[in-house]
């Protein structure tokens, strides 16, 4: 079977007959058990994803097909479908099973995209490479030395292997973007509240938020217009109307856009001068192109990550309180009484990473500490989502790198944490201000490596954005760039 | 060092989690570098800043009060590690002697 681009080309395909759904479930789950080393995926559902192809290929037939018919779409590890197992990839819930299911997979099934399996995904979303999996790591399916990085590594992998068409992650400091840079697809973490988060394992709630990987900015387009949107089951969510982002891809063509930087991004300490040179040649470009691109003040590069780590752990510190051996999940067999089953459980069940941020978050949030670093912390953030604000009331988007380099080697990280948390150095921004961010896959390294840059824009603008991210891909993708030349 | 083994006994007794002596040893080492990393913080200024604690700017709709019912019994029962027919089990609360 010949590859997919998009999803509006499978359509065509699938209108025509020349394929049908069940014809590319088979097909998929066939390169899916091809590529099992690359470790993308933790489960198929080979059952419910044939049975949902018969059902779709029905209604092709009788004309009643929904908008994302023929889409073969992954889940992270982390995304409820009822009847389903998920484990976010941690030894904790081995064997769970979801009573129902998220918002965004209803929306899915509604629309008569097909749920091909689960992917694999750093342990409850935490880690920045893939590799605190209780199944092991994920291969970067272009190098498979590298890693794919995270905490959504199966999700990116399983879009750039082509298991899939298109996969959601999750992104709470940069897991869809991150990810999406190392394996050169197209990741979106939309607005904080665009998407529900009900059916989303939580890690922090305040800046978790479900997003795409596709191949291309139109299908991540027209899959976040269906699973956006407002749902009672998540009080976080804005009841805003969705705007038509497929339909309206084209809002921005040749529109001059108002464009900033930060000059402590794209000249950090930490940054590859090959990523540095093409955001500076994209700049350039922009510029050419009639665009306004001005540097611009950004005053607290040395706070976000910090600021998005006292947070996040205090939060998870709070959220993984739930698994107590009791009610879901691992239980030890070592407890002798009520006590030990929370405490053995926890401490056998959770892997290191996991464990500590727990105790980074409760000591965060405990007693003579709180304001020291919570409280500061949470004004840090206000100060941040502000002053991003304010550049967004002259400039339409924000222009960056995705990560400062290209993926690095399997093992390379793993024991420098600190250095593990500098990955997100460019992608925290969005998530501390609740704006929506997308990487596009657009720099190649001398190590034949993609590496993304990121686009961010204010809150609940993801029409925009998504038109803009598609000019920009249509004018300075490397393939793109090449076939004009 | 702000954090010390005491410290990290206290912290893991919050978190209902345990380690091992070298495990401490290790954590404890850990929790001081990301202190110190995240010790960065104090360097901004936030006089009179107010914590910022919810995202959405939208006022939260209640719903109206109704009994909709959630899941039944045996569904609730079926993820529990360990269950009888109609309870989930646990190790003995209260010793009798």
């Amino acid at each position: 079977m010949k590859g997919f681009t998009s999803l509006k080309n499978i359509q065509k395909d699938l209108q025509s007959y020349t394929v049908t759904c069940v014809e590319l479930v088979e097909h998929y789950l066939d390169r899916i058990k091809d590529q099992k080393d690359i470790n993308a995926f933790v489960e198929t559902f080979d059952v419910s994803a044939s049975a949902q192809a018969v059902l779709v290929d029905a209604k092709i037939k009788e004309g009643k097909a929904g908008v994302l018919a023929g889409l073969i779409i992954s889940i992270k590890d982390n995304i409820c479908y009822e009847g389903h197992k998920l484990s976010a990839s941690s030894k904790m819930l081995e064997g769970f099973e979801s009573l129902y299911s998220s918002t965004v997979v209803e929306r899915l099934l509604k629309e008569d995209a097909i749920i091909i399996g689960r992917t694999n995904c750093d342990e409850f979303a935490m880690g920045s490479s893939n590799e605190t999996s209780f199944y092991g790591p994920v291969k970067n399916p272009l190098d498979k030395n590298k890693v794919a990085g995270g905490s959504s590594g199966g999700a990116a992998a399983s879009v750039a292997a082509d298991l899939c068409m298109a996969a959601l992650g999750s992104d709470t400091g940069g897991s869809i973007r991150q990810p999406a840079s190392f394996t050169g697809t197209v990741g979106l973490k939309p607005t904080y509240g665009r998407v529900s988060r009900h059916g989303l394992i939580a890690f922090g709630s305040s800046f978790d938020q479900i997003g795409t990987f596709t191949k291309n900015v139109d299908d991540a387009a027209l899959i976040t217009e269906v699973i956006a949107g407002k749902d009672e089951f998540d009080s976080t969510v804005s009841r805003k109307e969705v705007e038509p982002y497929f339909e309206e891809i084209d809002s921005q063509k040749d529109k001059k856009q108002r464009i900033a930087y930060f000059d402590c991004y794209v000249n950090h300490k930490a940054i590859d001068p090959e990523v540095r040179k093409r955001t500076i040649e994209i700049i350039e470009k922009l510029r050419l192109e009639g665009h306004q691109v001005d540097e611009v003040k950004f005053d607290y590069l040395d706070q976000i990550v910090p600021t998005y780590y006292v947070l996040t752990t205090a939060e998870a510190s709070s959220n993984l309180a739930r698994y107590d051996g009791i009610h879901f999940g691992y239980r030890s067999t070592n407890a002798t009484d009520l006590e030990s089953t929370y405490v053995k459980s926890r401490s056998e069940g959770f892997g290191r990473e996991v464990k500590r941020r727990i105790m980074l978050g409760t000591y965060v949030l405990s007693a003579g500490y709180y304001d020291a670093y919570y409280t500061k912390a949470q004004k840090v953030r206000r100060l941040v989502r502000d002053c991003t604000n304010e550049v967004f009331e002259n400039y339409d988007f924000i222009i960056s790198p995705t990560s400062p380099h290209t993926a690095f080697d399997l093992n390379a990280q793993k024991d420098d944490q600190i250095k593990m948390y500098l990955e997100d150095i460019y992608t925290v921004q969005a998530n501390l201000a609740g704006i929506p961010a997308i990487s596009l896959p657009l720099g190649i390294g001398s190590d034949k490596m993609p590496f993304g840059i990121q686009l961010m824009t204010s809150a609940f603008n993801e029409k925009k954005l998504l038109s803009f991210s598609k000019q920009v891909v249509n004018k300075f993708a490397l393939t793109s760039e090449l076939e004009k030349a | 060092m702000a954090v010390d083994i005491k410290t990290v006994e206290r912290i893991a007794t919050l978190s209902k989690l345990e380690f091992s002596e070298t495990e401490k040893q290790e954590i404890t080492v850990d929790m001081n570098r990301m202190l110190d990393f995240v010790a960065q913080l104090s360097t901004a200024d936030t006089e009179g800043v107010k914590p910022l604690i919810y995202m959405l700017e939208e006022e939260a709709e209640l719903r109206k009060d109704e009994v909709i019912g959630s899941i039944t019994q045996q569904d609730a029962l079926k993820n529990a590690p360990e269950k009888d027919s109609d309870f989930i089990k646990v190790p003995k609360v209260i010793n009798k002697d």
